[in-house]
């Protein structure tokens, strides 16, 4: 038995699938945007330092973008390269549109014949592919969504229409109407529901060019709330994580969640 | 309908559909044995504020100042009320390219003017009925402001907000706090200190 859980310990920890060591992040040209034909650009990035290019390319495969009227738009000029993606979006539609990529994995081993197997690919598709004779189940599954917003003109709010899975934001104060300064309202829900306790961390940018990080660290409320006031303007990453045991199949596993947001905190 | 309040209408050049507004008005109150043009010593019961005939005459001057840089473009200028909620109550005038095809042009820029497109400029189509008008050269100038503009201030304190950005320039956000209506003829200034000169804001009752 115990040679069996640390075949599983092993083979667990040479997949993980807890939220990114590095930190994950989209980066927009703009946020709040006017004219008769708005675009912006974003990249898409992995990397610690907020927010340069030093890592590794984030792949665009997971990409949504949602228009304020719920529509899907497709990205333009995608391009990957070592360090960086990036695409543009055309914004015409007044409103606020959600960029993001959202992506949900699942990975299971199992014991079959003696013989350790694995499998990974999308957690509604685990138990299918689970034989039914399988002994000593181990299921990680993990949902994220890295996202960014982008209003031209008033801001709308129909792209904060919950899914009801894994973390969501949901404005209380618009995530395109920051201010420096003005304190500000985000609700987080897991899986529909507001959830306390949950640790969120706020970055803000221009990390190369001061000696320490000043990271924020704010707890939610019963309310599933938190209130903070960014004193400087500038572009900030909000990451928080939480783990589980609800995953789809029946058995025991873990379940990783992760939110990140980029919000642009514009000056007074 | 009483004398006076006929002679009221033509000084202040009503126009034809506040007239018909008020004249209903006037005829119910009269109807409710109510007094029709509100006397010192008691108030009409029902919105004191829409009944007074006081006529209120607000005027802007917004000076553009001649700065010296290499390569000048005029400035983007916003001008609003805000109550003491900080909420934009009159949109009066906003200056900016209306046309052209280059970049500096059009609305692609006036959320460069923060405060303004925050408190409500962002809600307008453009062009803005009466408040768009084109970017203004250095100098002094002046307007007039409607009072259908005023119509939604009631009794209290505001502050007149002007919000300046220039490309390849600066930002600057000036205000002057004043109290509406005015019991006596106010003129109060302001002066800024990179893209705007001396804003002046006089209200005559």
């Amino acid at each position: 038995m115990s040679r069996s859980l640390i075949l599983a310990a092993a083979v667990v920890l040479m997949f993980p699938l807890a939220a990114n060591a590095h930190k994950v992040w989209l980066l927009p040209s703009a946020t709040v945007v006017s004219g008769s034909e708005p675009l912006v650009t974003v990249d898409a990035a992995i990397s610690n330092d907020l927010f340069y290019f030093n890592h590794h390319a984030l792949q665009l495969d997971a990409l949504v973008i949602t228009a304020p009227d719920g529509s899907h738009v497709e990205a333009e000029n995608k391009a990957s390269g070592k360090y960086r993606s990036v695409f543009d979006v055309p914004v015409p539609q007044k409103g606020t549109y959600k960029i993001a990529v959202a992506r949900k994995g699942a990975f299971a081993s199992w014991e079959e014949n003696g013989e350790r197997k694995r499998w990974r690919g999308k957690a509604e598709d685990i138990a299918a592919n689970i034989p039914a004779g399988a002994a000593n189940v181990q299921v990680n599954e993990s949902i994220s969504r890295i996202e960014t917003f982008v209003t031209n003109g008033s801001p709308t709010t129909r792209v904060f229409e919950t899914e009801g899975k894994g973390i969501e934001l949901v404005p209380v104060t618009h995530p395109n109407d920051l201010f420096s300064g003005e304190k500000a309202k985000f609700r987080f829900l897991v899986d529909g529901k507001p959830l306390a306790g949950l640790k969120i961390e706020i970055v803000r940018g221009g990390t190369r060019y001061r000696d320490s990080q000043d990271e924020l660290h704010v707890e939610t409320d019963a309310n599933g709330e938190i209130e903070v006031s960014l004193a400087e303007p500038g572009m900030y990453w909000l990451e928080t994580t939480t783990s589980d045991n609800k995953t789809t199949v029946a058995q025991a596993g873990r379940r990783t969640l992760s939110y990140v947001a980029t919000l642009e905190v514009l000056p007074k | 309908m009483p004398a006076d309040v006929l002679t009221l209408f033509n000084a202040m050049n009503v126009d034809r559909v506040a007239m018909r507004r008020v004249v209903m008005v006037a005829l119910a109150a009269t109807l409710a044995g109510g007094m029709l043009a509100p006397s010192r010593a008691e108030e009409p019961v029902a919105k004191p504020d829409q009944l007074e005939m006081k006529s209120q005459m607000m005027e802007l001057k917004v000076e553009i100042p001649r700065l010296n840089v290499s390569e000048y473009h005029r400035p983007y200028v916003a001008m609003w009320i805000q109550n003491e909620k900080q909420e934009s109550v009159a949109n009066l005038a906003v200056w900016y390219q209306l046309k052209g095809t280059n970049e500096g042009a059009g609305t692609k820029w006036l959320p460069d003017l923060r405060q303004w497109w925050r408190r409500g400029g962002r809600d307008l189509e453009f062009p803005a009925d009466g408040i768009s008008g084109p970017s203004r050269p250095v100098g002094e100038h002046s307007l007039v402001i409607d009072e259908k503009k005023l119509s939604g201030l009631t009794r209290g304190r505001y502050t007149l907000q002007v919000e300046a950005a220039r490309e390849v320039g600066g930002r600057e956000l000036l205000e002057i706090p004043f109290q509406w209506p005015a019991e006596k003829p106010t003129t109060l200034e302001v002066t800024g200190k990179k893209e705007l000169g001396k804003v002046t804001l006089k209200i005559n009752p």
